[in-house]
């Protein structure tokens, strides 16, 4: 199997730990994992912003960099599900659409694709998960609070066969914390905000860490733990599976 | 944009940070009633799924239905007038008024007068109009219009209302005992209740089988305006219809449930035809809705019930309040209706959201808010009402990252810059940095480590 590796941009430059632990969990359960060095972004920022028709170049960079893998895998609940739902290239539907359904996230890959029952991962700590909407909301890739329906998370089983871990519970299972991209500085008082009340779930609760599938989450809680002063730190979910 | 925007909006509310966290909680505290009470049916999802098929069967067939429904009312004795937009609306119902030598009305809770700035048309011709359901009240005597849609004064405080009774209604300053203020606007009530020879309200549900009509009240108030009032007005949305009586069985299960999380509302008061001597008049009005049925992207918004469950849930609704939204229908679902209204004054609502989706998990009837949200930016975007500051970091933004050589060299120089100049970010015009900061950056992207730590790739881009 032959898993061609799709950072994000944004963890690309500012969060390698993640992407690099991603690379490292993958190669640990025997995936050949290859990081397509052209790659960039996958037009998200643009898409949501309402510039949807700028995202050609991206679109077609996408394609180009990943036609030739079996799987695309990402550490990032919510690229991904703006490739799953967006990414399309009108002299190439099929290949774009082929793309696309082929493209997973980190932890539904481990679980719904590896069918991954063991870690040999141990954390030592007290986290809390934050739900990320967009993998949670968009890619299922959890039950939700407003629906009645049989509850899992896929997220969730993962950290479980995690040695040690103290998972703690949070007061809202899965609120959004403000992030939304460009959102975050646009309403900046209203993202601010929310990623202050969301940190101090976790805070109330004990966490020694914060973790989620998407960095941009976490990045932004960051932001707020650090100006706070606080000794709690963000991890990516890759980082604690793949920690020993 | 002359008026402020709901980022602006959202700003100003949030001056005050207790209260945001009081709004907020108030609400959340209203969500989880509505979890609590949806998760001790096991046919929930299914309520929904049917409800959302009705009416789309409602929006497919809409024109059909409309007919029927006036063909079967005027036979019960009901007045049916049509009203292609607010304008029509409000002459409408001031021509009725004066019809009868009318110049006081009371009137229940209808957001479709909000939407059509009755009040205010009606005030400007000598009409007083007093609304009933308490919470319209209480923001009427403030000057104001509601924050949401079925939680009017959501955005006030106990003592605030008390103040506002202190000051209009006579009540002992320094009062905010829940009681004794719903006391004091009962008894306020009760006498304009008993005076007023016209009454208005909303239509929830009309039935086009039969020609009725239901109004959904806690407190009754729309049962006391109307039953002693000589002329009932119902002022209704060309949407608001159903096939047939029994789908009523799901949408009274579905609304309030949904709403503030009871099984169903106090009162559910269904209109036939008038009692002899007396008159009911229902007012259809289109207002904008056939030319969202027109937009195929944007034609489902139509289905909503106004349950309000959207707002409740939304994050970015419960910490900017009602106002911040400066519509008649705040949060989510106003957020998708009011640019098909008028694109340039809205065109701020589709982005003061994350689009976390939430809206749309709790929405009894299905709409795909969230995805309207975002198709709603696209489509403002191509039609001209993006700032041109954001129109020039867009075309920046996607030069930059559909070229691996410039994104290459714009992470560097961006990591480089928070490293060695960290002024250039750490500064009040970078609104990041006004809460948060900045990340730390790291000494080499994904990019650099993978080219030095996995043998035969080569640097990033060259």
């Amino acid at each position: 199997m032959r898993v061609g590796l799709f950072i994000p941009c944004y963890v690309d430059q500012f969060y390698p730990g993640a992407a690099i632990a991603t690379l490292q969990l993958l190669e640990k359960l025997g995936v050949e994992a290859v990081y397509p060095k052209n790659q960039t972004c996958c037009g998200q920022p643009m898409a949501n912003s309402g510039f949807e028709h700028l995202t050609g170049g991206c679109n077609r960079l996408f394609i180009d960099n990943f036609a030739n893998f079996d799987y695309i895998v990402a550490p990032s609940g919510s690229c991904v599900l703006h490739i799953r739902e967006h990414l399309h290239d009108d002299k190439q539907t099929q290949l774009a659409n082929n793309i696309s359904q082929k493209t997973y996230e980190l932890t539904s890959f481990l679980t719904d694709v590896l069918k991954v029952e063991h870690l040999p991962s141990r954390f030592p700590y007290r986290v809390g998960m934050h739900q990320s909407c967009h993998g949670q909301r968009g890619l299922h890739l959890s039950s939700m609070t407003e629906l009645v329906a049989p509850a899992f998370s896929k997220p969730g089983s993962l950290l479980k066969m995690v040695k040690d871990i103290d998972l703690i519970e949070l007061d809202r299972k899965d609120e959004c914390c403000g992030f939304g991209g460009t959102f975050c500085v646009t309403e900046e008082a209203v993202s601010a905000k929310m990623g202050k009340d969301r940190v101090a779930d976790h805070l109330h609760h004990g966490a020694e860490y914060i973790t989620g599938v998407d960095m941009s989450c976490l990045m932004h809680m960051e932001g707020i733990l650090k100006r706070q002063g606080s000794k709690v730190k963000v991890l990516h979910i890759a980082e604690i599976l793949n920690a020993e | 944009m002359e008026s402020k925007d709901h980022a602006a909006l959202a700003e100003v509310f949030n001056k005050d940070e207790d209260r945001v966290s009081w709004h907020d909680e108030t609400l959340w505290w209203i969500r989880q009633k509505r979890d609590k009470n949806v998760h001790q049916l096991p046919e929930w999802e299914l309520l929904r799924e049917t409800a959302s098929q009705i009416k789309f069967n409602v929006l497919s067939n809409l024109s059909t239905y409309l007919e029927q429904f006036e063909k079967n009312a005027t036979c019960n004795g009901i007045k049916i007038h049509w009203a292609a937009d607010a304008k029509e609306h409000n002459d409408i119902v001031l021509g009725l008024l004066k019809e009868h030598q009318i110049n006081r009305m009371v009137k229940s809770k209808s957001m479709l007068t909000e939407e059509c700035g009755l009040n205010d048309y009606l005030a400007s011709h000598g009409i007083d109009v007093i609304d009933s359901d308490l919470g319209e009240r209480i923001v009427q005597l403030a000057g104001e219009h509601p924050s949401h849609i079925v939680l009017p004064c959501i955005h006030k405080k106990k003592g605030e209302i008390g103040d506002l009774f202190h000051k209009y209604l006579g009540t002992p300053s320094n009062v905010d005992d829940p009681q004794f203020l719903t006391e004091t606007a009962r008894q306020h009530l009760r006498e304009i209740f008993l005076t007023r020879r016209a009454a208005l309200t909303g239509v929830n549900f009309a039935i086009a089988e039969t020609g009725e009509f239901v109004v959904c009240t806690n407190e009754g108030n729309a049962d006391m305006g109307t039953n002693l009032a000589e002329v009932h007005i119902a002022s209704m949305g060309i949407e608001k219809l159903i096939p047939k009586r029994e789908h009523l069985g799901v949408f009274l299960r579905l609304l309030t449930r949904s709403a503030t999380g009871q099984p169903i509302t106090t009162y559910s008061s269904h209109y036939s035809k008038p009692r002899d001597g007396k008159q009911i008049h229902i007012v259809l009005v289109d207002n904008g809705r056939s030319v969202q049925l027109g937009r195929e992207d944007f034609r489902n918004s139509l289905k909503c019930i106004r349950c309000g469950a959207c707002m409740n849930t939304c994050p970015v609704y419960r910490r900017s309040g009602g106002h911040s939204y400066h519509t008649a229908v705040a949060g989510p679902i106003g957020s998708i209706l009011a640019p098909n209204l008028d694109m340039r004054k809205y065109a701020d609502l589709p982005f003061a959201s994350t689009l976390c989706g939430s809206c749309s998990n709790v929405c009894p009837v299905k709409i795909d808010i969230h995805q309207q949200l975002y198709k709603w930016r696209q489509v403002l975007v191509k039609a001209g009402y993006a700032p041109t500051v954001k129109k020039i970091a867009m075309q920046l933004m996607a030069a930059t990252l559909a070229s691996p050589t410039l994104y290459h060299a714009a992470g560097k120089m961006g990591r480089a810059t928070i490293k060695f100049a960290p002024f250039a970010v750490n500064n009040k015009l970078n609104p990041w940095y006004k809460q948060r900061d900045m990340p730390a950056p790291p000494k080499e992207s994904f990019g650099e480590w993978y080219a030095r730590n996995r043998a035969g790739s080569q640097e990033p881009g060259v």
